[in-house]
Order: C-alpha cells, then structure tokens, then sequence
C-alpha cells in the first residue's frame, strides 16, 4: 500500500495538523517505509483469530452512581491558555 | 562514606539508627544534581525546596519516635510523565511546558504517604515515544557510562539519574520498552510489571492498553520494596486488577534450583552485537550453574510483534494524543483564525517530530477504509502473540532474551525512525501480550552496560525476583560504578 501524498494531506486533516511542504514530503517517505515494513503482517492467516484490545480480562468496570468530590473548577481552569468568568474561550467556531 | 552510593535498603537501616537524617541525606543528592547534571542532564525540574521541606518533616517525624518505614526519608525522582500536584510536568514536550497538574498520579500519592522525598522530574523522549530520549524538547540526557551515548528511552532521565547516584531510584513508565531499556543501558534494574498492577491515574496515557509504570533501581531488592508501595488496586484506574497484592520482598530468595528457563531463539536475532551475545551466554552459563535448566525455545511470531506494536500503540497514541488541542491546559498557537486553525497550529507547533509521526501512523491506521487492514489486524495478531507466551510458559518459569541487539548506541546514530523502532525487537512483545519483565544487569561491551531481560507470565513478578536476584546476588555487575565521563571505545 502506498500512501499518496493526498493521502498525507488527509491523514494530518483528520488529526489536526498543519503540516509543512518539507513535512509533508518527510513523512510520506517515512510513513510509506514503515506501513511497508508493516505489510509482513499480511502473511499471517488471522481469520479465525479473536482481536485482543485489552488483555485483562476486566470488563465494565463501573462505580455506584453517587455523587463524590472531583475538581474544583478553579483548578480546572488553572491552567487555561484563556479562561473568562468560568468557562475556556478560543476563536471563533462558526 | 558515600551515602549517595547506597541501596534503599541500606538507607533505611541508616535512618532507622539515627546514623543520618533524611535532611542530610537529600541534600547529599542535592550536592549530587548540582556537581552532574551538567553533564549527565537528567533532570528537567529540580524541587530543591520541596524536597528538603519534606526532608524535614520526615525528621521531625522521626526524632517524634515514629518508626521509619522501608522508604521512609529516601530521595527519588519521577519520569515527567507522572502529574506531581503544583509541579510542572511537561513530558519533554513543548506542549505541556508550563503545565502544572492540579493532583497528584496514585503512585506519587503512595509514595508521598510512605515518606519518600521528590527530588525532581525526570527527562524523557517526548509523550514517552522514543527509544533514546533524543526526542525531549528541553535536553539531551547522556549516559553516565559513556556520555557520547544515548541512556535509552523513553525513560533514559529515569535510568541515568539512578545510575549517577542523583536519586536512589526513580518511577518510570513502559509501553514497548521504556523501562528495561533505559534500565540494561545504564546497568540499572528496571521492572515492568504485569499490565493492570500499578495504577496508570496521573500517568500521561500514550498508549491505554500498553502503558505500565515501574521502578528504576540500584538492587533487585530496592526494586521490591517500591513495588510494595506503588502496586495494587486502585479505583481510580479501572483497567487496575483487583489483587492480593504479595510482599514483593518475600520473593527475594537466593535460590533458583530445578527452575525451567527458556531462551527463545527468535531474540536471538540476526545484527546482535558478538558481545551482547557472549553476556547472554555467560548469564546462562551463570543461571546454569545455580541450579536452573535452561533451553532454547520458540516464540514463533516474534517477528510480527513489531509492525502489530506500531499499529496499536501509534492508533492509541492518536486517540490520547487528541485531547491536546490548546483549548483547556497546555500551549496555544497564537493568531489563528477560527477554531481549526487553533487546533492544527497548536498541533503543529507544540509536537515535535516523532508525535506528529506517530500521530500521522495511528490516524491512518484507524481512518476509514483501513481500521481493518491495519488496526484490526494488528489486534489479532496481538492474540497470536499473547499465545505464543502462554504456550511457553506452560513449560518455562520464566523466559530470557537480551534487552536489545546491542549496548547503548550514539547520539544521532538511529537517524532514520525504522531503524530507532527495530532496536526495541526484544522489549516490545512483552507489552502486548502484558505480562511481567525486568531487566538486569548482567556486563559489559564496549564499556557500556548488558542487561539481560527475564520476562514471566502474569503476575509472576515474585518468580522474576526470585531469579533476578539470585542472579544479582552471585554476580558483581551491580556493584560497579560508572564513570561519568565520554570514553573513546
């Protein structure tokens, strides 16, 4: 599989980054080498094989639905790059 | 005498006797940081008043006739990807250079409960990616042994710091390798445990399913003794398993008679360094003669352990990396326009090369159209490997391999990303499949330490001691010192 340079283009939108000319160039070589080393996975036959994402065997770890302590919202805010009266301002999102 | 030279355990005997106070003791590290750290830069926050305030409590405590528990009073640092309440912690990253947690990880918690005193904060490769810690934003960190090398990564501030005497053990983390390396490069003793032992809350997640904190130290038994306060349930963390947690310290026994360890042939790979090979044969040889039975056996998809590593662990690292976006904490791009703008800018400017990288891997390995090919495919292998282990540990005790195909390497000499990836071939199947490894230190090449690594099935962490430290204790190689200084090799 070869990733096209649109491909690239793609990928850094979907993960929200600017990337540069050079950047763009770089990582297309570099993702390209690495998703070819990446192919020997191709060879192994996993039809039947179950997907491990975790390998504990925990599931549905839940807590009583009760109310605790949890941060305070100063201490939320605490390290906002811009925090007005309670709430995080950024640009414009419409 | 040396104070800063000394084991934990040797430590709280001292303190325990009243021979030195923790006062005296943290300002010896103190004295240690502010003569080394020049050259071995460990470090990226030091607590100097933190520390010999909580130093004085300690003796205050003490002198009131409370008894000294085994870490009381004793000086250690943490990797700056643990959150230290009201101490920055950056994870080497431009990202987070001024990011102050408001609480504290349950690990630093129950360190701070059992007396220890927090040096500083520990120099890593960025977001814990990086097998070198070359790729931190802030500092270049070498290796006490030779400082024309790298200490490893992504905890190499962690390895070094404890090699160099600047803390007597330190807390990192591990997700392909992150601790053992660091941990056989520097010839200290690093443990990752069994995913789910220790509590990941207040670790800064690179990959969930992965990631694993642990103890960095001089002794096997040190290594012990950390565990015993940092292991066990935590409800916070509910990937956190609810066990009876042992007495790590109970697993310390000299003696390793009729154990089966099993040496798989597949780590034994092609490009390993003639020397890294003959320490692996004298360990054996040495495993050998203390009784054990030792055989080659197979892993047989050892091979695809790394490219399934790449998916999973950069496709986790895309989705807990998401949360940076210059909105609620970390930096902010200045001048954008709208709210994307703010988002790719901030992105681009506060990642450095390898995130965007990895990133870029795990996005596309979860994007639509290619989540099954890549993503999907990577966790069945993931289950082929776990088997893999379960197979050999119905035979084996524990298993042996190196730590990696070759001692540490110099700064610069893994320029291109595949070839930094394929030097962690030997400490990565351990993470996916979640069980237990340590790594120790077993000699030498080219001047630079060998770690040999033992890796156990889950929650065998007392049998990795057992062996580790009757392996430590009728060998020298712990005992030795490292230089300080850039040898010619």
């Amino acid at each position: 599989m070869k990733l096209s340079r649109a491909q690239v283009e793609h990928v850094a939108m979907l993960a929200r980054l600017e990337l540069t000319e050079e950047e763009i160039a770089t990582y297309t070589g570099q993702l390209n080498s690495i998703l070819d080393y990446a192919a020997i996975l191709e060879r192994l036959d996993t039809q039947d094989v179950e997907p491990t994402a975790h390998v504990v065997p925990l599931h549905n770890v839940l807590r009583e639905d009760v109310v605790r302590t949890s941060l305070s919202q100063e201490k939320v805010l605490s390290n906002a790059p811009d925090a007005d009266n309670g709430f995080f301002r950024v640009p414009k999102i419409v | 005498m040396d104070l800063s030279a000394l084991s934990a355990a040797e430590l709280h005997t001292l303190l325990a006797d009243k021979e030195v106070s923790a006062t005296e003791l943290t300002r010896a590290f103190l004295e240690n940081i502010k003569a080394r750290d020049q050259r071995i830069g460990a470090y990226l926050t030091v607590t100097e008043e933190e520390a010999l305030r909580q130093a004085a409590v300690v003796d205050r405590r003490l002198a009131a006739g409370e008894k000294a528990g085994p870490l009381t009073g004793i000086p250690m640092a943490l990797k700056d990807n643990l959150c230290t309440e009201g101490i920055r912690t950056t994870c080497a990253s431009k990202m987070l250079a001024d990011f102050i947690p408001s609480y504290d990880a349950t690990v630093v918690a129950r360190l701070r409960e059992a007396g220890t005193i927090l040096l500083g904060k520990l120099n890593m490769d960025e977001f814990a990616m990086g097998s070198s810690t070359e790729n931190s934003a802030f500092a270049q960190t070498r290796n006490p042994w030779n400082l024309q090398h790298v200490p490893g990564g992504s905890s190499g501030g962690a390895a070094a710091a404890v090699a160099a005497d600047e803390a007597v053990f330190a807390l990192g983390s591990d997700t392909g390798g992150s601790i053992r390396q660091p941990a056989g490069f520097c010839g200290v003793v690093g443990l990752k445990p069994t995913y789910g032992v220790v509590s990941r809350y207040g670790l800064v997640a690179y990959a969930s399913s992965l990631d694993q904190i642990g103890p960095l130290t001089k002794t096997v038994q040190d290594s012990a003794l950390v565990m015993n306060v940092i292991a066990g349930h935590d409800a916070l963390d509910s990937t956190s398993i609810p066990l009876e947690k042992p007495d790590y310290t109970d697993f310390l026994v000299d003696d390793i008679k009729d154990l089966k360890i099993g040496v798989p042939r597949e780590y034994m790979v092609e490009g390993i360094d003639p020397e890294v090979l003959r320490v692996m044969h004298e360990a054996i040889r040495t495993l050998e003669n203390l009784g054990a039975k030792v055989d080659e056996c197979s892993l047989p998809h050892t091979e695809y352990a790394m490219p399934a590593y790449y998916l999973v662990a950069t496709a986790e690292a895309s989705s807990n990396l998401a949360r940076y976006d210059g909105v609620r904490y970390g930096y902010r791009a200045a001048n954008a326009e709208d709210i994307v703008g703010m988002f790719k800018k901030t992105r681009a400017e506060g990642f450095g090369a390898e995130v965007k990288r990895r990133i870029m891997l795990g996005t596309y390995a979860l994007s639509s159209g290619y989540y099954d090919a890549y993503y999907l495919k990577a966790l069945r292998v993931r289950t082929l490997i776990k088997r893999d282990f379960d197979a050999a540990f119905a035979t084996y005790d524990v298993l042996l391999s190196p730590i990696a195909p070759t001692p540490a390497f110099k700064f610069g000499e893994k320029a291109d990303p595949l070839s930094m990836y394929l030097s962690d071939i030997c400490t990565i199947p351990v993470n996916l499949a979640g069980i237990p490894a340590i790594s120790v230190p077993a000699g030498f090449a080219h001047g630079l330490p060998v770690g040999i690594q033992l890796m156990g099935k889950p929650l065998a962490e007392g049998t990795l001691y057992r062996v580790a430290y009757t392996f430590e204790q009728n060998t020298d190689f712990h005992r030795t010192k490292p230089a300080l200084t850039g040898g010619e090799n």
